[in-house]
């Protein structure tokens, strides 16, 4: 089983971002960047098909600058073989140009599987994933919560609205993938040690500049400070009266 | 709230891509496995069992011994890291991970055999098996030297008779690491290390009730009557007072990290509730009295971790000192203990409950000021190599 994960650098989920200078993007002094949670249960996903299977190759693919390979190394040392980064200096806010230069790269690679997080903490625009199934011509189940794999085919559970959507798939395919597919586990020290020699391919890529422009960054609107309307049981009426009548929620 | 550490002088900067990966991984492994038990644990006066195998599959038991053995073979300065993480958590876990690795593990790898190394190292890294390390006495704390647990030699096997206190995982261990005089008494030289299965006839340990400290550790006693292991069991390459310390330096240098994150979760505490506890109208951050505990704080924490890096790189290098360490270990430890003080007092009322950190981290690091060498003794340490006279002998 030859499986490829596709894995982006974000800022952490508690990082406090600043808006730079230019206003149209974030200001990155300071702020730690992670491997983009979502992309964690793809990676954990992607070693325990290879471990069930008993051989494979777990290969982690970035466009990004640089400092993805860090983000890369993430992966390898939860225990990806190897990483690939397309490197690109400017991630445009339109998809279509990574997907495409994501495409390029799998197109040659022979995998089975595809994985994808289902969308990027940054940008939320869930929509590389899909992009490249579609530009491959290969099928897509997004927002994985289950998966199995036998034969040559697949099974996966999507989490709708009031239930589960069970799909099932031929290989090779792309899969997005949804909290509650794993736990992903933590790199092992060794296997930190070990990233470092584990091979990764550094490709310059030169990304089309998309249809999507930035015009400006600003902050969500500050939030008005809470009331506290009473303690205990006796606040309840309180409560509910300031929920019905003044939030307007019940 | 996951924990974002301190770092005021950018640090981070002296620190590589693995040594801070090695950190950000026991750091979230510390916010999702230790933080939400590890008070209830300290109430309950017992140590979380269930955390071991956990810490073995990280790595992070032995961590900076080699891979052939089992171990992450990490530098030094990824090794304090580990320290400095787990004791944001507790200095128990941080103590059971000190003794496990620089106590019980080092000694083997630094006076085993081949044989003594791949039979226990490995079984040690995953935590399958549980190490003590027994050095001090009822009737010799600070002056270990005057131990007086024996081991002759009888036919085929050493026979170990004696006590030792206040052993840290004493009562859960499989092997304990004794020290034991094969000579006469007066003979420190004489000083052997001996492996030591605790399931032997004779080896009987009881936990050591009533601490207000470090409650979340096993503390033990042992008693050795008569315990017969084989002559294979000596450590042969231990010999004198000498070998003990050089396992109390590994652990010492790993302590003077350890400190660095107690001091760095009381400050963070610190910090969060100044500023958002509210008296006579204004954050209590607002006021210059706390200001000044924070400030001070920050101060000695920042110069705490420049020290911990340097120190570090010199282990790696190979060049650094006892001294050295004793230098680090009780400025840091001390340290430590005026940051967990501070905060429980800054916290008010807040601050004398187990819901918050502080308190449980200033009466934890009561025991780290008093262990591998009380904060006085390091202090003659230096003083005999500032003034080449020992305060404490002759
Ligand atoms: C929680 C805990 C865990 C421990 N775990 C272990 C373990 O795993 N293995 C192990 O072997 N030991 C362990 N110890 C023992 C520890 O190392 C000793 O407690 C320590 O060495 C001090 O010995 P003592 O308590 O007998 O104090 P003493 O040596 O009796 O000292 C009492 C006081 O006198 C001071 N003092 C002593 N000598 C001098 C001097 N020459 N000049 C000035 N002042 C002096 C000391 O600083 C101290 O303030 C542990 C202790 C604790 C509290």
């Amino acid at each position: 089983m030859k499986i490829a994960v596709c894995v982006k650098r974000v800022p952490d989920s508690e990082a406090r971002i600043k808006i730079d200078a230019s206003g149209k993007a974030i200001d990155e002094g300071g702020v730690k960047f992670v491997l983009n949670p979502y992309e964690e249960f793809a990676v954990e996903e992607a070693l325990k098909l290879k471990e069930a299977a008993g051989s494979g190759e777990v290969v982690v693919i970035s466009a990004g600058s640089d400092a993805s390979q860090e983000t890369i190394r993430t992966a390898l040392a939860m225990g990806a073989d190897r990483g690939v980064l397309l490197k690109t200096d400017h991630i445009p806010l339109d998809p279509l140009p990574v997907a495409k230069a994501l495409a390029a790269e799998l197109a040659e690679g022979g995998y089975d599987l595809i994985f994808f997080g289902k969308l990027a903490i940054d940008d939320y625009s869930h929509g590389i994933g899909p992009m490249v199934a579609e530009l491959l011509s290969l099928p897509c189940v997004s927002a994985i919560a289950a998966l199995q794999i036998a034969n040559g085919k697949g099974k996966a559970e999507r989490e709708i609205e009031g239930g589960v959507e069970v799909v099932e798939f031929p290989l090779p395919a792309v899969l997005t993938t949804d909290k509650g597919l794993n736990e992903p586990r933590y790199p092992a020290l060794r296997g930190i040690m070990l990233a470092k020699k584990k091979p990764l391919d550094v490709k310059d890529v030169a990304l089309e500049t998309g249809g999507l422009d930035v015009l400006s960054l600003s902050y969500p609107p500050e939030r008005k400070a809470g009331r506290i309307v009473g303690e205990g049981a006796a606040a309840v009426p309180a409560l509910v009266d300031a929920l019905k009548n003044e939030a307007k929620v019940l | 709230m996951p924990f974002k550490g301190v770092d005021f002088y950018d640090v981070d900067s002296l620190l590589s891509e693995e040594e801070r990966a090695v950190r950000e991984t026991i750091r979230r492994w510390v916010d999702d496995a230790v933080m939400p038990v590890i008070a209830e644990h300290y109430l309950a006066g017992h140590f979380p069992m269930h955390l071991i195998p956990q810490l073995g599959e990280l790595g992070a038991l032995g961590a900076n011994l080699p891979a052939e053995y089992g171990c992450a073979e990490l530098n030094n300065v990824a090794y304090g890291l580990i320290m400095q993480e787990l004791e944001r958590a507790d200095s128990g876990i941080r103590s059971f991970a000190s003794v496990q690795g620089s106590l019980v593990m080092y000694p083997i790898f630094a006076f085993g055999t081949e044989e003594q190394r791949r039979e226990w190292l490995p079984k040690l890294a995953t935590g399958e098996l549980i190490g003590c390390f027994g050095l001090t006495e009822p009737d010799f704390g600070s002056n270990p030297g005057g131990m007086i647990t024996t081991a002759r030699e009888d036919g085929d096997s050493w026979v170990l008779n004696g006590s030792k206190m206040w052993i840290t995982n004493g009562s859960m261990a499989h092997v304990a690491i004794v020290w034991a005089k094969t000579g006469t008494l007066d003979d420190v030289k004489s000083i052997r290390g001996f492996i030591v299965p605790t399931d032997r006839p004779g080896f009987t340990a009881k936990n050591q009730v009533g601490k207000l400290s470090l409650r979340a550790s096993d503390t033990s006693e042992f008693v050795l009557e008569n315990v017969r292991i084989p002559k294979e069991y000596l450590l042969p390459k231990s010999g004198g007072l000498k070998s003990p310390l050089m396992c109390l330096t590994q652990a010492r240098y790993g302590i003077a990290w350890g400190a660095v994150g107690a001091a760095m979760a009381c400050y963070g505490e610190a910090v969060d509730y100044a500023k958002s506890r509210v008296m006579f109208d204004r954050p209590i951050g607002g006021f210059q009295i706390q200001q000044s505990r924070l400030a001070e704080m920050l101060t000695e924490i920042t110069k705490a971790q420049l020290l911990c890096v340097q120190l570090g790189r010199l282990k790696d290098r190979g060049t650094m000192t006892p001294v050295q360490v004793s230098l680090a270990k009780r400025n840091n430890v001390n340290m430590a203990c005026e940051c967990a003080r501070e905060t429980r007092r800054l916290l008010g009322a807040s601050g004398i409950l187990a819901e918050y950190q502080a308190m449980r981290h200033a009466a934890n690091l009561e025991s780290v000021y008093t262990y591998e060498g009380t904060h006085d003794i390091h202090t003659l340490i230096l003083g005999e190599a500032i003034t080449e006279i020992a305060a404490y002998s002759g």
